[in-house]
């Protein structure tokens, strides 16, 4: 019997407790080697006899391939393997047939860096030499990188004869998507306003800029068995992707993450692993592929670009009476749901009696968007708080106050459909109107932007193993990689459960052969699932050590009970037996019946939606248009914080790169239709001079789907930053800003535009 | 052409290696030399995760070449703790949990001790201005400026 962990009635898995070890800040297991340089990350290993491979990239932003011809690079000394779209096996899912050919055109390429051929050779400079020598005949077609312009009648046409599910009458054959959803009547509440503000906004596609790009090794013996070592959110994913590409089952590809140099949702996709596979076959040599920086600009996927049009209606005392957006991403060549995740967040903050929102994908020739933190959230959830806050400046309120009044809470019908459960958005909004933050003064110049956030959260396909070592110590496999110090969470959750020190335990991430399948580590799920299913497999472990002591006690397995790390006798008829600790049931394992070890796995549900609000405050240079973030507080609700560190670092990681999104970072493509900024001079992310320290309020609602009310937190914090900024520097330039970025031209230009 | 022979010393080592003349320091030091703790992110000088110290001067390994460290002293990552024991700003970057994926570290770490070196008591808008040249897109820098503080005050014995 285990008293201590009887679970939650129905469809609740929290259960209030003291914790030990969740909470508090110790080292993570991969600190040392990540500061002594030990640590292996995507491009760090080699192999005995191996080959490095690059890629030819279209020079064109569409065009028609009319021939391929290799037979002179392939005659090249020290050149070892080519390979196509010819080379690949053709797939049965549209998905994975989009994405095998944003990994190697077939027929079309249909952006600038899009890619035609591979060549492997003895180095990476034979291999560049060799694409020189590939001949390939291009049919040079118009092109389109606008959303708004690719929907045009007069827009070329990506996919033509392609029919995409669910596209209403009217729309032309770019538009791969629509998505609507909603309650109420929105025309109804907007006769009930007193003020309506309706604003169009445009913001740009941005990069997750990762620091590390891609990169992988492969390899393929001669009996059809491969390996792949690679820097991914989900070598699952890659082996499943790289497996069926090049034709070869599952089990016969074992696929090993590297360290990962940061993804933020980049690397939840295949580019170069099926081309190192295909050229490991071809040439029967290891081979190597580490993606240029100009390349991962170019060829991997940068987020969604938008245009929103917004229209919120409200009372002069600050209800909202009705919200509407029509939402109009673009995620280049290849259909995505990103602008159906725009729309189902854009008012989820909000308690509505009618709200509508309508959202497009539409293919343009830009690379395949790949997910970005929150995707879809940060732009459309932008347009709806600026137009809050415009009605909040318009009607003389205070902008927390408003949110307060209209804010979800649990009963809550949201806009995308489910009713709320315990959610923390009233908590993290009445957090921040006491924050002294909230009440300091501002300076000429200064603005303060609010903005509110949210993000869903994904749980998903979760296995996790743990084995008793003889020792006392406690060994993990999971199978998520570790971007931001999960290792480290769950450790502590498997040393919180067995009641055993942190330093007891090494959690690893296993390969693909060692335990059961795993989704990507993705949607803020990682903290939240992996947790919960070592959680459950500490308790199978549990389990097994209670019967162990209950045999050696002569007892009723049933009348011992686990505390503080140790099986204990419980119940009056148990008898008169001292604890026995795991280091003792672990050490006697072998006579007792043998190895102990616990697993789970589940598809997890419940992962519990997460909100977040933040303030800003900027300074507006008016002679130079240049905006100075002077103040930066987060409040975000994480449920529980396993490891508070962990969780401010994401918090403030997620301000950071909002902040880039709102003043700086932009795709820029000219008449050519080719990329102008593929690197990081000119695409520029946030650098610690541009910065002020950004303050990090965690609040604890408990999500009632975790046993410990663990919600992911990876994701909220980058949904608020645009909106944040952007109301702040509207206040301080005097003027509403609705494009992004807002770069000092855009500012100056709306400055003089409003004079 | 043939490839050109450099001496040079790493991390306190004597180390001796064939270079191409067009070949980067950062591609000698992580494929010949094998100190991948060096990182590459950009290849062009503006990421700063190759950061080196070359006769004790900050540089990008990625903006010089492999040929140009014959005589000279290379400084990495690799050579900053003393066996086991780790360099103070190693320590205060562990202790503030001040990386998440790592990939900077290695570049942040030698920026860091570069900056000590010329001005022990720098103020935070120093250091800010100092590790410009070294992107992190995971922390928001915010940790990384406290333990960069944190580690100066502790080497000045403060």
């Amino acid at each position: 019997m285990v008293t201590e962990y009887v679970e939650g009635s129905a469809g609740t898995e929290f259960n209030k407790r003291d914790f030990k070890v969740v909470g508090t800040r110790p080292p993570r297991p991969d600190g040392i080697d990540k500061v002594t340089g030990r640590a292996l990350f995507g491009a760090d290993l080699t192999a005995p006899g191996m080959l490095h491979a690059t890629i030819l990239r279209s020079p064109h932003a569409h065009a028609r391939i009319v021939s391929i011809d290799t037979s002179a690079a392939l005659a090249m000394a020290g050149v070892k393997a080519i390979v196509t779209s010819e080379d690949f096996v053709k797939q049965k899912g549209s998905g994975n047939q989009d994405t095998l050919d944003n990994c190697m055109a077939r027929g079309k390429v249909f952006y600038d860096g899009h890619a035609v051929a591979a060549v492997a050779a003895i180095s990476v400079k034979v291999a560049n030499a060799a694409l020189k020598l590939i001949k390939v005949e291009y049919d040079v077609l118009p092109h389109e990188t606008d959303v708004d312009a690719a929907m045009l009648d007069s827009a070329p046409v990506l996919h033509e004869g392609r029919k995409f599910r669910n596209i209403p009458e009217g729309n032309n054959a770019n538009v791969s998507g629509f998505w609507e959803f909603g309650h109420g009547d929105v025309e109804e509440g907007f006769s009930k306003a007193d003020v309506i503000v309706e604003r169009s906004f445009k913001t740009a596609a941005t990069h997750q800029g990762y620091i590390e790009p891609h990169a992988t090794l492969a390899t393929m013996g001669p009996d059809g068995r491969g390996e792949i070592w690679v820097c991914t959110q989900g070598h699952y994913m890659v082996r499943d992707m790289a497996a069926a590409f090049v034709g070869m089952e599952t089990s016969q590809l074992r696929v090993t993450a590297s360290e990962i140099g940061g993804g933020f949702g980049g690397k939840t996709t295949v580019y170069l692993e099926p081309v190192a596979l295909a050229l490991s076959k071809k040439s029967g040599r290891p081979v190597k592929m580490v993606m240029t920086r100009e390349e991962v600009f170019r060829a991997s996927g940068p987020t969604t670009s938008s245009s929103t049009d917004v229209k919120i209606g409200m009372t002069k005392d600050g209800r909202i009476t009705a919200g509407q957006a029509k939402l109009r991403y673009q995620g280049g060549a290849y259909p995505n749901i990103t602008a159906m995740l725009g729309a189902m967040t854009a008012f989820a903050s909000y308690d509505l009696d009618a709200v509508q929102t309508q959202a497009w994908n539409v293919l343009t020739n830009r690379p395949k968007q790949a997910a970005y933190r929150a995707p879809g959230a940060p732009m459309a959830i932008y347009t709806v708080e600026s137009v809050v806050d415009e009605l909040c400046q318009k009607l003389d309120l205070d902008p927390i106050e408003v949110r307060l009044l209209n804010a979800a809470k649990k009963g809550t019908l949201s806009s995308y459909g489910p009713t709320f459960d315990e959610i923390g958005l009233v908590a993290t909004l009445e957090a921040a109107k006491a924050h002294p933050h909230y009440a300091a003064p501002l300076g000429p110049n200064q603005g303060r932007g609010v903005s509110c956030g949210f993000w869903f959260n994904f749980a998903g396909n979760t296995s996790v193993s743990m084995s008793i070592n003889e020792d006392g110590t406690v060994s993990v496999i999971e199978g998520n990689p570790d971007i931001g110090g999960s290792r480290a969470s769950i450790s502590m959750m498997a040393a919180e459960e067995l009641g055993i020190p942190f330093d007891k335990i090494r959690t690893i991430i296993g390969d693909t052969n060692s335990i059961g399948f795993n989704d990507v580590t993705d949607g803020s799920r990682v903290t939240f699932s992996v947790g919960l299913a070592t959680i459950k497999a500490a308790r199978a472990a549990i389990k097994n050590m209670c019967g162990r002591a209950a045999q050696v006690w002569g007892i009723d397995a049933d009348a011992v009970d686990w505390i503080d790390g140790a099986a204990v006798p419980t119940g009056h008829n148990a008898g008169d037996f001292s604890p026995m600790t795991l280091a003792e049931i672990a050490s006697d394992q072998a006579k007792t019946g043998g190895p102990i070890a616990g697993h789970h796995e589940v598809n997890a549900d419940g992962a519990g939606v997460s909100f977040g609000v933040h303030l800003v405050d900027v300074e507006v240079d008016p002679e130079t248009g240049f905006t100075e973030i002077k103040r930066y507080t987060v409040f975000q609700d994480a449920g529980k914080a396993i490891h508070p560190d962990y969780v401010e670092g994401q918090m403030q990681g997620g301000a950071v790169q909002g902040i880039g999104w709102a003043l700086n970072e932009e795709y820029i493509y000219g008449e050519d239709g080719k990329l102008q900024n593929a690197g990081f001079l000119d695409y520029r992310i946030p650098v610690a001079s541009d910065l002020p320290m950004i303050d990090a309020v965690i609040l604890e609602i408990p999500n009632p789907g975790h046993p410990y009310g663990v919600r992911g937190v990876g994701e909220t914090g980058i949904v608020p930053p645009l909106a944040a900024v952007a109301n702040g520097v509207s206040h301080a330039a005097g003027v509403r800003m609705t494009e992004l970025p807002m770069s000092p031209p855009r500012i100056l230009a709306a400055i003089d535009g409003a004079k | 052409m043939s490839k050109i022979h450099v001496s040079t010393s790493i991390n306190g080592d004597a180390v001796e290696y064939l270079c191409e003349p067009e070949e980067t320091l950062l591609d000698a030091l992580r494929n010949h030399v094998g100190l991948t703790g060096v990182k590459e992110g950009c290849g062009s000088g503006d990421c700063g995760a190759c950061s080196v110290e070359l006769d004790g001067r900050l540089v990008c390994s990625c903006l010089v070449l492999a040929a140009e460290a014959e005589g000279k002293t290379v400084s990495t990552v690799e050579g900053m703790a003393d066996g086991e024991k780790l360099h103070v700003l190693q320590q205060k970057i562990l202790d503030h949990a001040a990386l998440q994926c790592g990939i900077c570290t290695p570049g942040i770490l030698v920026a860091a001790k570069a900056l000590l070196e010329k001005n022990p008591d720098p103020s935070e808008t120093e250091v800010r201005y100092w590790l410009a040249g070294n992107l992190c897109r995971c922390t928001g820098y915010d940790k990384i400026i406290r333990a960069v503080m944190d580690a100066a005050a502790e080497m000045r014995g403060a």
